[in-house]
């Protein structure tokens, strides 16, 4: 603070902490306020709001809790989130080891930029995309075919494949930089000891480059389980009636029911699961909020 | 260091990894030119162009394009000074206070959006704010500001305090100290932040869907079309949109070779700087 205003005086740290209080306070914190106190309000008609009845109850997380498809469909959306984090891992990881430790200082530019493209690509059209490619009519099924390697067409897009493929063609390059940063700044020489030391090419990836990626594993990990958590776009693309994801109940009560109440408690719930994951990662990998958010 | 047969390996697996990102998108655009009616590139029927004389005559499209690019601008318009300001604010604090206020910025980035957009919408409305854009740029703004921050805070690692010091020793304001040594310095994060601003905010579904009232954007458009019945329209569209980040980031990658050239003829001359 003191050198703050020594750095800058009175007028521009005035106008510093005001900006940042408006972004924090207005935009932040008072939003998940009024969030976490909607969740535990009724849902009533516009003449009762404020009224006898509008009192504090949990009677929208007992919702949850008794509805058995719910609590269901929420388990699932963990399981098969944490799946596509650590698919989109296994898929990653070569590639992050290729670009930070193998390929040569003048390719990786070029490489960065392909793969970047998708990235820029927005979501919806990166599904839309899978959505084409999986339908029952599409180019797989009609290569598949031709080359005789399946006799029958497949229904792809049913249950959770279509969904887990989709959200790792999404996410997989959150995971990519993550990791791709963390084996960067990894000394190679250390690589190359090991190496000359004797130990087979497993071993080095085991007890060298994975405990030093840590940190990139963790905030790939975490960035690829909230997007998957919270994906409404994938899922509803790509699902299909007996693939439910979590955020699509959400919208459920926010629009088909107009229960913004119960839908606040619902969404409050998520913002749990992924605060909930977000400490389980660091503490597990013992790393700190400032190694994931990068 | 690695051996031969390891690298080829290698080598096929980021050739495969790299069909994998490009193949779906150049299905989807290939299926614009495609005269069926299911946007598909086989069996291929016939060339077209009908699809994208389709989209240019939808009117509910250009409306949620300029939707789209008048939010993006709004939301620079806010992210950008919000996350310089929070940047150079978090960089002269230290121990806990630095650590509690840099854990609330990056909170919304690790926030679902549509945590975000329900809990955005549930603030305003209690002061009687209807839903609409207003209120989809403020909730991107609450996460998009920290991307911003983040890409600012990491320029500011290379800062020499010294050269404000030295201003202000020599007389200059402290408005003058900020405007003349420190933005300047910030600039290539203050750009690179813009630009991501601009596209986060173009791509972003899940914090719009909840605020946005009646009004649409791009993408909300794209959802509800392909959730109507799908014609390859969408396709047009999205080969458009392919095509001009494919633009952008190739005169992008002309311009970063050409200033790295520049860079390595002037440490030739010169070789005393790097």
């Amino acid at each position: 603070m003191k050198e703050l205003l020594r750095r800058y005086g009175l007028t521009l740290t005035i106008s510093f902490i005001v900006i940042v209080a408006f972004w924090l306070l207005v935009l932040v914190i008072l939003p998940y306020i009024y969030l976490f106190e909607a969740s535990f309000r009724l849902y009533l008609p516009i003449d009762q709001v404020n009224g006898p009845n509008d009192v504090y109850t949990l009677s929208n997380y007992s919702t949850f809790f008794v509805t058995p498809i719910h609590r269901w469909v929420f388990l699932l959306t963990i399981v098969y989130s944490s799946a596509v984090a650590a698919i989109s891992f296994v898929v990653a990881y070569p590639l992050a080891y290729y670009l930070s430790k193998v390929a040569t200082n003048k390719i990786v530019p070029t490489l960065f930029l392909i793969i970047m493209i998708p990235l820029w690509v927005s979501e919806i059209l990166r599904s839309f995309a899978w959505f084409i490619i999986l339908s029952l009519k599409g180019p797989l099924n009609f290569a598949l075919v031709g080359l005789g390697i399946i006799e029958e067409p497949i229904r792809w897009i049913s249950g959770f494949q279509s969904v887990i493929i989709g959200l790792v063609y999404t996410y997989v390059l959150f995971m990519l930089f993550p990791l791709y940063n963390a084996i960067q700044s990894l000394d190679t020489n250390q690589i190359e000891a090991a190496g000359d030391l004797g130990a087979p090419w497993w071993k080095i990836h085991w007890r060298v480059i994975l405990p030093h990626a840590k940190p990139g594993i963790a905030s790939g990990s975490v960035m690829v389980f909230m997007l998957s958590a919270g994906s409404i776009l994938v899922p509803s693309l790509l699902g299909s009636t007996n693939s439910r994801w979590f955020t699509e109940i959400i919208q459920q009560w926010m629009f088909e029911s107009q229960d913004w109440n119960t839908g606040s408690a619902y969404a409050f719930l998520l913002l749990l699961l992924c605060t909930g994951f977000v400490s389980l990662v660091m503490r597990l990998f013992r790393v700190s909020l400032s190694d994931i958010a990068r | 260091m690695i051996s031969k047969t390891s690298r080829i390996i290698l080598n096929v697996y980021v050739a495969a990894f790299l069909i994998y990102l490009l193949a779906p998108l150049i299905i989807m655009g290939g299926a614009a030119f495609n005269d069926s009616r299911f946007p598909s590139v086989y069996p291929w029927v016939g060339w077209t162009d009908r699809w994208f004389l389709d989209l240019f005559r939808d009117t509910r499209m250009w409306n949620a394009f300029k939707n789209t690019i008048l939010v993006a601008l709004a939301v620079v318009a806010i992210s950008v000074p919000i996350g310089t300001a929070a940047a150079i604010l978090v960089n002269s604090l230290q121990g806990r206070v630095r650590t509690v206020l840099y854990g609330m910025m990056v909170a919304p980035i690790l926030t679902p959006g549509a945590v975000i957009g329900i809990s955005t919408l549930l603030f305003w409305h209690h002061f009687s704010v209807p839903s609409g854009l207003h209120l989809s740029t403020l909730g991107q703004c609450s996460y998009i500001s920290a991307f911003v921050m983040l890409l600012v805070l990491a320029r500011l690692q290379s800062f020499d305090r010294g050269l404000e010091e030295a201003a202000l020793d020599l007389g200059a304001s402290y408005s003058q100290v900020l405007r003349r040594i420190l933005l300047p310095h910030l600039y290539p994060a203050i750009g690179a932040g813009a630009a991501i601003a601009f596209f986060q905010s173009i791509e972003n579904f899940n914090t719009t869907l909840f605020t946005r009232g009646p009004y649409d954007t791009l993408t909300v458009y794209v959802f509800s079309r392909v959730r109507s019945g799908i014609t390859p329209t969408i396709n047009a569209l999205a080969l458009i949109m392919i095509a001009v980040t494919l633009l952008a980031a190739i005169s992008y990658e002309i311009y970063r070779r050409r200033h790295e050239k520049v860079l390595l003829a002037r440490g030739r001359g010169n070789p005393d700087s790097d």
